[in-house]
Order: structure tokens, then C-alpha cells, then sequence
């Protein structure tokens, strides 16, 4: 029963009230920026990470969570009146939820989704809370070798599984990993990549580049675009509440929802549209009425909202327990940690108790927050989305300079900030995902420290990766992860061919 | 059978990443080493990434000259929108030192505004004064984030 203990003097730490107060803000500010197309929690946070020269850290990443939330439960009520996703997660929501609103069933819609993700990410977040003690146990017992190939397979999963094309997804990592070494090499202090600049000595900061590829990629890319479309938000029509026959067909969907979404967020195998899909499928398959599904149906909706919101509970548990993150956000909380010089991993649970158990805490907390927020109160995010894209898009990048200007002062950041933003317009033009570049960025100096650990002890032989038997089997899988779509691609299209 | 031909813009981009990887190259020889470190140094990683990143824009090379990436055609560019968004940004970099962070937002507010179709350029220069002066002081008071100081911001 340590754990319950533990999770009680999280629950002391979570309740004061200016942990509280930032519970609040960060779900506000979530659910806000959810129901915003084009800005999302990766580039939120991005430009919060400021406050970490401010506040206590238990109260920044209470904050930080809150936002991580806040913003899985907002991308819902865009995708279901505007037909945009608000978030990538959501974008299976569209497909059912917009559906529904047009049917004038948009309350019921938008019920089924908050009080889904309600049930599903307090699952999720109990499930962290009881698994995470023993996921720190077995992460205990791991070397560098080990800790360098569980990075592999993040890294790959990132690129591979997210992206439409492998080699693009690769190719945006492994841009990442370079930006990554940019700087002063902590091992033997030696330059690497400044191009004799001294600005560029203390590497290129994570906000730099992430607002970069999320704000001023972003708008440029939509600028480039613009002619093509104007999307109209539909009106909240139907009661919030949920007739006797949408809880009877939503309970099922949320609690399958929670159970493909919690696994899926845990493992490295990168974000939360995946789970999304596969619990559309699902619902699909298992639906009494099949025929609804294309014409509004709410199993469509509660089974994904569920899903996404139980992911996004999973995937703190590799970033708390391994210091792995396997979404943009849970890698940009990381590079907060690292500037409270606070390294995740497994060690955090003992010498950061109050932190990691008052932020799991805050997560009950935030989704109590977030389904009043978004129920009663969704009529003041139905007016954020009729924020006119021009003052939207102008806000976001006054928003972005002040990412890149705030902390240093200084033009030749926000210069940087703009070639970061030109070259992810590129990608974005020729669809390459930008999120593995920001997470090779951020956890490639860590592979390279457990690299170089691993092979120190194994007195240079690089073998070692590939003889002990978890790290063998860790890289088996990412192995796996990364020639699996091709493989299946080709196993389809011989399939095809015979047929 | 879809027409096998190169796809311009991605040969382009291609061509890029390979530029970009034998700079890395590049740069990863000359990072300086001690001989104490030589096995495990701090070059080994560089050279992962950097020919790692070189592989990968060879193959994707041969996939945009053989028929491209598969990709959807992009659409065609909005020049003008885009044009509205740089000037709006180059404006911000322009001014930010001298005039300081609030006149800049409202000449980047004004400029994006308009690119995005907005055709009231008072009342978006209105709507960025009140944003930039809000989140300045937000930020400054709040959370002692220092955005800039200029010519108002003396004043405040």
C-alpha cells in the first residue's frame, strides 16, 4: 500500500491552492489551445518553459499537465463543429462528430467526448499511478546499453509510425539528432557543430525550434494555402445531456477506449492518433448498428475521445519512469526537467517523490477540472473558435516572438526561429513530420550519453548492444517497428498481385 | 502505372538534405579530439547522424527521380498571403530592437492580419496593441520575462 500513501501526500501536494490554481490555469489554457487549430500543447508549453526560471517545479509541471490535458479534451469540440481537428488526436472524432452536428446532434456529440475522456483518463491516470512503481523496479535493473536501445525504439516508432513514409520520418529524425549536437560536447567540452559561432555554444534551445516548426511553420504553411477553403463552424444544437440510449451506447466504447489507449500511450511507439484509429475500427466492428457509422455515429466518437485522453495518461508513464518521451509535449516537459537539472527517469520516484506524485495527483484533479470546464462552460470555447483566422494567426506568431525574444533578447534567436520556421515549411510542404525532429533534438544528446556510457563500459566494443539480451531484444523491435510497413506493404501488394 | 517522372521540388528537397548531411560530414572531421577519448569521443554520434541523414537523402533522391514521394500534388502558392506573412515577420525582426516589442507586434499583428485576409488594418493595428501591451505586462510582471524593452515599455 506505498503506493496509495505515496498518491495521498501527492493528492496533499496537488490540492494547496496555488497548485490548484495552476491545475486550473493549465486546463484553461488546454482546452483553449486545443479548440485553436494551429496551436497546440507542444508549442504551449514550448512557450511556457520560460516560468521554469520562476516558479517551483512541482507547480510548472502540475501547469505543464494541465495543459497536456486541457488540450486532448478541447480538440474534440473543434473537430466536432468546425470538421478540423483541433489536435492530431482528434482527428477520428471528426469523422463521426462532425457527422453528428450536422444532424443537429452536436450537445450529445460534445457530452459523449468530455464525459468519455472524463472516465477514460481517470482510468488511464490510475493505471500510471499503480503500474509506474513497477515499471520503476524493472527500469532499475537497466544498463546504458539497455537505456541506448529503449531510445532506438522510440526513436523509430517516432518516425515511422506517425509520419506517412519512413524514409521521410527518418530523415526529419535524424535532422533532429544533428540539431542535437549542436554545442558544447558535456563529456569533453570540446565545440561541436558552432560553425565558430559563439552563440552557438550552448546548442540551439528546444523552444527555438519547436516554436519555430509549430507557429511560424505553421502559419507560413497556411498562408501559402489560403485561397483553398474556409471551414464553417456549425451551431451547438441538441442537449448536453446524454439520452438513456447514448449512455448505453457510450459506456462500452469509452471503457475499450481507455483500455487500447493507456497501452498504446505507454509504449514507445509514438502519439496518440494510432490508438484513435484502431478504437474507430473497433467500434466499427462491434457496433449493433453499423450502418450509422459514415452518418453519425456516437460509438464513433466516445471509443476515440476515450482513447486519445487514456493515451495521453500512458505516455507519462515512460517520460516519468524512463525519462522517454514518445509525444512532442511529453519531450518538451523532458527539456523542462533538464532545466530544473532534473533528469526523469527511474531515480525521479525516490529523489523527487513529492514532485512525481503531486504531478499524478494534479492529473485526477485536472480531469475533474476539465469536465466542468468543458461542459457547462462549452459555450465559451464555441466563441474561441469564431476567433477570425487572421487576428488567430497574427496572435500566434506575437506569441512565437515572444518565445524566441523573450528570454534572451536577442534578434539573432528570432532570426533562427525564422529559418527554423522556412525549413518546416518545407517539410510541411513535401509532408514530412515534423515531430520526430523536435524529439530526436531533444532526446538525441541522451542516446548519445547512453551510447557512449554503454560502450565505456564495454571498453569500446560495440557488441554490447547486441549481446546482452534485453538490449538484442529492444533493438529487435525497433528493427520491427521500422521495416514492418514496408514489409506489410509489400506483403499486400504480392497479395494483390496473385489476386 | 502511375508516370515514372521527376518530381521537381522533391528532387529539390532532397538534394538539400544530402547538402546539409556532407556539411555535417563535414563538420563531424573536424571537431577536434583528444587521443584519451578517441575510441569513444565526441565524434562517434555526429558521424552516426550525419551519414545516417546521408543515406536517407540518397534514397529519397532516387524516390523523387523515380517517379517521387507519393505524395499528394501541393497545392498552388498563395504568393500574396505569403508575401503579407514575410513582410509581417521581417517587420517584427526589423523593429524590435529599436522601437521595442510592442510597435513590433503591432507591424507583425497588422501585416499577418492582412495576409490572412483582414481588410481592416486599424482595427487589426487596435486588436495587436491591446494583445502585445497585455501579454508584455503579463509576462514582465507576472513571470519576470523580460520581452524586450523599447521606447513604450520606458514608459510602463
Amino acid at each position: 500500500m506505498d503506493t496509495l500513501a505515496a498518491l495521498a501526500g501527492g493528492f496533499a501536494t496537488a490540492l494547496t491552492p496555488t497548485n490548484l490554481l495552476f491545475a486550473f490555469a493549465g486546463c484553461f489554457l488546454g482546452t483553449a489551445v486545443g479548440v485553436l487549430p494551429g496551436i497546440g500543447p507542444a508549442l504551449t508549453v514550448a512557450l511556457l518553459l520560460p516560468i521554469t526560471f520562476q516558479v517551483p517545479a512541482t507547480s510548472a509541471f502540475i501547469l505543464f499537465a494541465g495543459v497536456y490535458y486541457g488540450a486532448m479534451y478541447g480538440g474534440s469540440t473543434t473537430s466536432i463543429l468546425l470538421n478540423t481537428p483541433g489536435e492530431s488526436a482528434t482527428i477520428i472524432t471528426a469523422l463521426e462528430g462532425h457527422r453528428m452536428a450536422r444532424a443537429g446532434r452536436a450537445g450529445p456529440a460534445l457530452a459523449t467526448a468530455a464525459i468519455g475522456s472524463f472516465v477514460a483518463g481517470t482510468i488511464a491516470t490510475a493505471a500510471l499511478t499503480f503500474f509506474a512503481p513497477v515499471v520503476v523496479e524493472l527500469a532499475l535493473k537497466l544498463g546504458p546499453a539497455e537505456y541506448f536501445s529503449l531510445m532506438v525504439i522510440a526513436f523509430v516508432a517516432v518516425s515511422s509510425v506517425l509520419g506517412h513514409s519512413v524514409l521521410r520520418g527518418l530523415a526529419s529524425l535524424f535532422l533532429g539528432l544533428i540539431l542535437g549536437v549542436v554545442g558544447v560536447d558535456l563529456q569533453t567540452g570540446q565545440p561541436r557543430f558552432t560553425f565558430g559561432m559563439l552563440e552557438l555554444l550552448d546548442g540551439i534551445e528546444v523552444t527555438i525550434v519547436a516554436v519555430g516548426l509549430f507557429a511560424v511553420a505553421e502559419t507560413l504553411h497556411l498562408a501559402t494555402r489560403r485561397r483553398h477553403g474556409e471551414d464553417e463552424i456549425l451551431p451547438l444544437q441538441g442537449s448536453l445531456w446524454l439520452s438513456r440510449e447514448d449512455w448505453a451506447r457510450s459506456w462500452k466504447p469509452w471503457l475499450r477506449g481507455a483500455l487500447i489507449g493507456f497501452p498504446f500511450g505507454a509504449i514507445p511507439a509514438g502519439g496518440s492518433e494510432l490508438p484513435t484509429f484502431l478504437s474507430y475500427y473497433m467500434e466499427r466492428k462491434l457496433a449493433r448498428k453499423p450502418e450509422e457509422f459514415g452518418r453519425g455515429a456516437i460509438e464513433g466518437v466516445a471509443g476515440p475521445e476515450a482513447a486519445n485522453n487514456a493515451s495521453a495518461a500512458g505516455v507519462l508513464m515512460p517520460m516519468l519512469t524512463l525519462g522517454l518521451p514518445t509525444s512532442v509535449t511529453a519531450a518538451i516537459m523532458l527539456s523542462a526537467f533538464q532545466s530544473y537539472g532534473i533528469q526523469p527517469g527511474p531515480m525521479l520516484f525516490q529523489t523527487q517523490g513529492e514532485l512525481v506524485w503531486g504531478l499524478i495527483a494534479s492529473l485526477y484533479v485536472g480531469n475533474a477540472i476539465l469536465l466542468v470546464l468543458n461542459l457547462p462552460l462549452v459555450g465559451l470555447w464555441v466563441r474561441i473558435l469564431k476567433i477570425p483566422a487572421p487576428h488567430l494567426y497574427a496572435g500566434i506568431l506575437v506569441f512565437a516572438t515572444i518565445g524566441a525574444y523573450g528570454v534572451s533578447n536577442s534578434v539573432v534567436d528570432l532570426l533562427v526561429m525564422y529559418a527554423v520556421g522556412i525549413v518546416g515549411l518545407f517539410m510541411k510542404r513535401y509532408d514530412f513530420p515534423v515531430a520526430p525532429t523536435v524529439i530526436g533534438m531533444i532526446l538525441g544528446p541522451l542516446a548519445e550519453q547512453a551510447f557512449r556510457q554503454a560502450l565505456t563500459i564495454s571498453q569500446g566494443d560495440v557488441t554490447t548492444f547486441v549481446t546482452r539480451p534485453i538490449s538484442a531484444t529492444f533493438l529487435a523491435i525497433a528493427l520491427l517497428l521500422g521495416v514492418g510497413p514496408w514489409l506489410w506493404r509489400a506483403l499486400k501488394a504480392s497479395r494483390a498481385a496473385r489476386a | 502505372m502511375p508516370e515514372r517522372r521527376p518530381v521537381a521540388g522533391e528532387v529539390g528537397v532532397s538534394i538539400a538534405l544530402i547538402l546539409l548531411a556532407l556539411v555535417s560530414l563535414w563538420e563531424s572531421a573536424s571537431i577536434p579530439v583528444s587521443p584519451i577519448y578517441a575510441r569513444v569521443g565526441p565524434t562517434v554520434f555526429p558521424w552516426i547522424a550525419s551519414s545516417g541523414l546521408l543515406l536517407i537523402g540518397v534514397l529519397l533522391l532516387a524516390q523523387a527521380l523515380r517517379g517521387g514521394f507519393g505524395v499528394e500534388p501541393a497545392l498552388a502558392v498563395d504568393w500574396r498571403a505569403t508575401a503579407w506573412v514575410a513582410a509581417g515577420l521581417a517587420a517584427n525582426a526589423a523593429l524590435i530592437g529599436s522601437l521595442g516589442f510592442v510597435f513590433a507586434a503591432i507591424a507583425l499583428f497588422v501585416c499577418v492580419a492582412r495576409g490572412f485576409g483582414s481588410a481592416a488594418p486599424l482595427r487589426d493595428a487596435a486588436i495587436g496593441a491591446a494583445l502585445a501591451l497585455a501579454s508584455y505586462l503579463g509576462f514582465e510582471k507576472l513571470l519576470g520575462v523580460n520581452i524586450g524593452a523599447g521606447v513604450l515599455e520606458g514608459l510602463l
